[in-house]
């Protein structure tokens, strides 16, 4: 689902795939998370965890609203002081994966049945008990829930996901922000930027 | 003491957690603070006696009061205010504060005691999640969890506060870290806000094309806001205005910004603005909208804002662009540094037919009141303290009618002599708020426009005044009623009065079946109160009194309470009601 925004003055709803880097400290997800409860904004699916920098952890957070409505999460979560930067990744081409375990009822004869959708959606069995087996499936979110849909007949006991975790492809740097607010064109209403390390 | 100031601070024996403490806060310029002691914060306030000859620590009679006097203090001087409190309840006392200097933006310091580092969590006494607690409502904030950190944490805590768009620090102190012990401690450390970025200035093309939309314009306005007065602005926004001939309208907080009297001034804006400031927002084809953020208070009505015109926005804060209302000309920069760079360049334009405009509006619908001479008129008291005082004073308020009426019937002339809450609308900041301004500016006169309502919510710091010998002024509004709540009623709720009445239940007033007449006895007694507070005090009801005893109390040199007696059946006027236009405005 690695669509990039259209231009134009955006008065439709998407999906936002927002990544940033917070400094990696006590309480920074309880302000990330707070912020957003307190404003109103829902979010569809937030997850947190260290970088290649141990003092820098990645919240990548999926937000569904339109563009204004974008703007300012994007601005109420730079203004906290312990975020570092905060990126539109949905607006470049990137690569998104949410983890899922699930533990499916699994009578010994439909074993191999469970085991040939396993195999189609490229997941691993990682547990087999008497009467469960436990799959580990990792990917989008289309597949991860094309995938429920397929088991949900065998009887789904448990599941648990990661949410989703993203990054830009390639090797360039992440592209900064500067892009245009507005009412009119892009270009006659650009804010200078607030987003420059 | 002084014996032990010089220990501490040429020696290099150890220092404890509250002296490099309070040695940061010297290091920063703090000559005064607001502080209440308690059990977790008991160091801190001993760390506070070996600096007696540089800080003077005035202790308040509610920690509330005390971070009003420094939200006082902070708008009064433009440098952080500082207040401390012990941990829990007297943490907890400073929420609303730290709520109301966030949202009109002062830069406030607050430390607080904590309950020991290794009982966190257990829920000790007097342990409250202060951080967690005030997440929300502060700029930033700190548990220190290491003595060692304290000075880079009040160093980035001034940083934060004061730079950008100000706003509340909270520091959160463990008890045992304020009495660690700490070898060498380094006052000059670098500071670690990967995160906290300032807007750069204005780029050119930006300023091109505001200056284009300027030029373009035939009914240009300027909407001012209290970011002119943060960003130090006053001079260089009187320069635009005067260099353009914009006529400016300012927001509550705004006031100060071009004086009252100056051609230019329209005045208040918003729901008890002036009628012509009004109009001339909604006809104006280019709003300039200079370090404000679209207030509902100002607006009305988003949808019909401004409609007509283009709108400039320049703030400090990109979250505030397009948040409300969008903007054609987006402008993320200090109010001081845009108008800096435009003000060479500006010219005056052809606006004649526009100020003829705005002119017949000030003719024909300019700010009156009812000249009663049967009883004293709120707004006369403002106007002829205006008057006596030509300029020359701090004004603080509480929150309601008086102080709609102290900001449209007082004359401003400086930005900073006018200090109330706006964004958050504290009942009971102006009586400590103005302790604040005068621990600032002793020799000032610093009058508290209050209501008989507002000022019974902080009156125990008529202790502090008199006991810091603060000698502010009080005039108090005083119609025995919760006024605005009571306009309100008479507006919307066909005057059915719902707890409004602040005498005894048993009045008939209390379900609004008074005679309306003013009692012989007012309740409660604010003149025996300020006096068993020791604090010189006179009640008038009478319109030929209100000249003596406000040139009694401006003489006087101590403290003193002004009862003034008022009608509560007079409203602020005009009204634009809670979320609608300038067409629904009341006019009488």
């Amino acid at each position: 689902m690695g669509q990039t925004m259209s231009n134009g003055n955006g008065s439709g709803r998407k999906r936002h795939v927002l990544s940033a880097l917070v400094q990696n400290q006590p309480g920074v997800l309880a302000h990330v998370s707070g912020m957003f409860a307190s404003r109103g904004f829902n979010i569809e699916s937030l997850a947190v965890g260290e970088t290649e920098d141990p003092h820098l952890s990645r919240i990548t957070v999926t937000v569904n609203g339109d563009d204004k409505l974008l703007e300012q999460v994007r601005k109420q979560l730079e203004k906290i002081v312990t975020v570092v930067r905060v990126h539109d990744i949905s607006r470049e081409d990137f690569v998104e994966r949410d983890l899922m375990l699930i533990k499916i009822d699994a009578a010994s004869e439909r074993l191999a049945e469970i085991k040939a959708l396993v195999d189609i959606y490229r997941g691993r069995i990682v547990d087999v008990g008497a009467e469960q087996v436990m799959v580990e499936i990792s990917g989008q979110e289309t597949k991860i829930e094309a995938f429920v849909d397929a088991v949900r007949p065998f009887g789904i006991r448990e599941l648990a996901r990661t949410g989703r975790i993203a990054l830009v492809r390639g090797s360039r740097p992440s592209r900064e922000e500067s892009e245009g607010e507005t009412v009119g064109s892009a270009a006659e209403a650009a804010v200078v930027g607030h987003s420059h390390l | 003491m002084s014996t032990i100031d010089q220990q501490t601070t040429t020696t290099r024996k150890p220092l404890t957690g509250a002296d490099v403490l309070v040695e940061s806060l010297v290091l920063h310029g703090v000559d005064v603070l607001f502080a209440y002691p308690g059990g977790a914060s008991m160091p801190m306030h001993q760390a506070l006696t070996r600096y007696r000859d540089r800080v003077r620590t005035i202790l308040p009679r509610h920690e509330q009061g005390g971070i009003f006097a420094a939200e006082g203090y902070a708008r009064a001087t433009g440098k952080p205010g500082v207040v401390m409190a012990t941990s829990g309840p007297g943490a907890l006392n400073l929420v609303t504060g730290l709520a109301d200097a966030k949202m009109d933006s002062l830069p406030i310091i607050a430390i607080t005691g904590q309950v020991p580092t290794h009982v966190i969590g257990t829920d000790a006494f007097q342990e409250t999640p202060m951080v967690e607690v005030c997440r929300a409502i502060t700029k930033h904030h700190y548990l220190v969890q290491n003595a060692r950190d304290m000075a880079r944490i009040v160093k980035e805590a001034f940083h934060i506060a004061s730079t950008g768009r100000p706003g509340p620090v909270l520091i959160d102190v463990p008890k045992d870290i304020q009495n660690t012990l700490v070898n060498d401690p380094d006052y000059d450390v670098p500071m670690d806000l990967p995160g906290y970025r300032l807007p750069p200035a204005p780029a050119p093309e930006k300023i091109r094309e505001a200056l284009a939309a300027i030029k373009a314009s035939q009914k240009p306005i300027i909407y001012c806001g209290g970011g002119v007065v943060a960003s130090g602005a006053a001079e260089e926004l009187r320069e635009f205005a005067s260099k353009t001939g914009i006529p400016v309208g300012m927001t509550l907080q705004g006031l100060g910004s071009i004086p009252n009297d100056h051609y230019l001034s329209l005045n208040m804006l918003g729901m008890h603005g002036t009628v012509y400031s009004n109009y001339a927002i909604n006809e104006a084809d280019l709003l300039l909208a200079f370090g404000v953020r679209f207030d509902d208070r100002v607006t009305g009505k988003l949808s019909e804002f401004a409609k007509h015109g283009k709108i400039i926005h320049v703030d400090i804060d990109a979250s505030e662009i397009n948040k409300n209302k969008p903007a054609h000309i987006a402008i993320n920069s200090d109010v001081r540094t845009f108008l800096k760079a435009v003000n060479p360049l500006v010219e005056a334009g052809d606006w004649r037919a526009w100020h003829k405009q705005i002119d017949a509006w000030r003719a024909s619908d300019p700010m009156t009141y009812d000249q009663r001479d049967d009883a004293i008129m709120p707004q006369y008291v403002l106007d002829q303290f205006s008057n006596l005082a030509q300029g020359e004073f701090i004004m603080t308020t509480g929150v309601g009618q008086h102080q709609m009426w102290a900001a449209q019937w007082t004359k401003f002339t400086k930005p900073r002599t006018w200090i109330t809450s706006g964004g958050l609308g504290s009942m009971g900041f102006g009586l400590p708020a103005a302790l604040g301004a005068q621990a600032a500016f002793p020799d000032a006169l610093v009058v508290d426009i209050d209501g008989d309502g507002s000022f019974v919510m902080n009156i125990q710091e008529l202790a502090t005044a008199h006991c810091e010998s603060l000698p502010v002024k009080v005039i108090l509004l005083n119609n025995q009623h919760l006024g605005m709540v009571v306009q309100w009623e008479d507006r919307f709720y066909a005057s059915n009065r719902a707890h409004t009445y602040l005498g005894p239940v048993d009045h008939p007033e209390a379900i609004g079946q008074g005679e309306g007449d003013l009692p012989d006895v007012t309740y409660p007694d604010f003149v025996a109160i300020s006096k068993g507070f020791g604090i010189q005090a006179r009640q008038i009801r009478k319109k030929s009194e209100v000249i003596d005893a406000l040139k009694e109390m401006i003489a006087y040199p101590g403290p003193y309470v002004l009862d003034v007696l008022v009608p509560y059946q007079e409203h602020v006027l005009p009204m634009i009601p809670a979320g609608m236009t300038v067409k629904d405005i009341i006019k009488s």
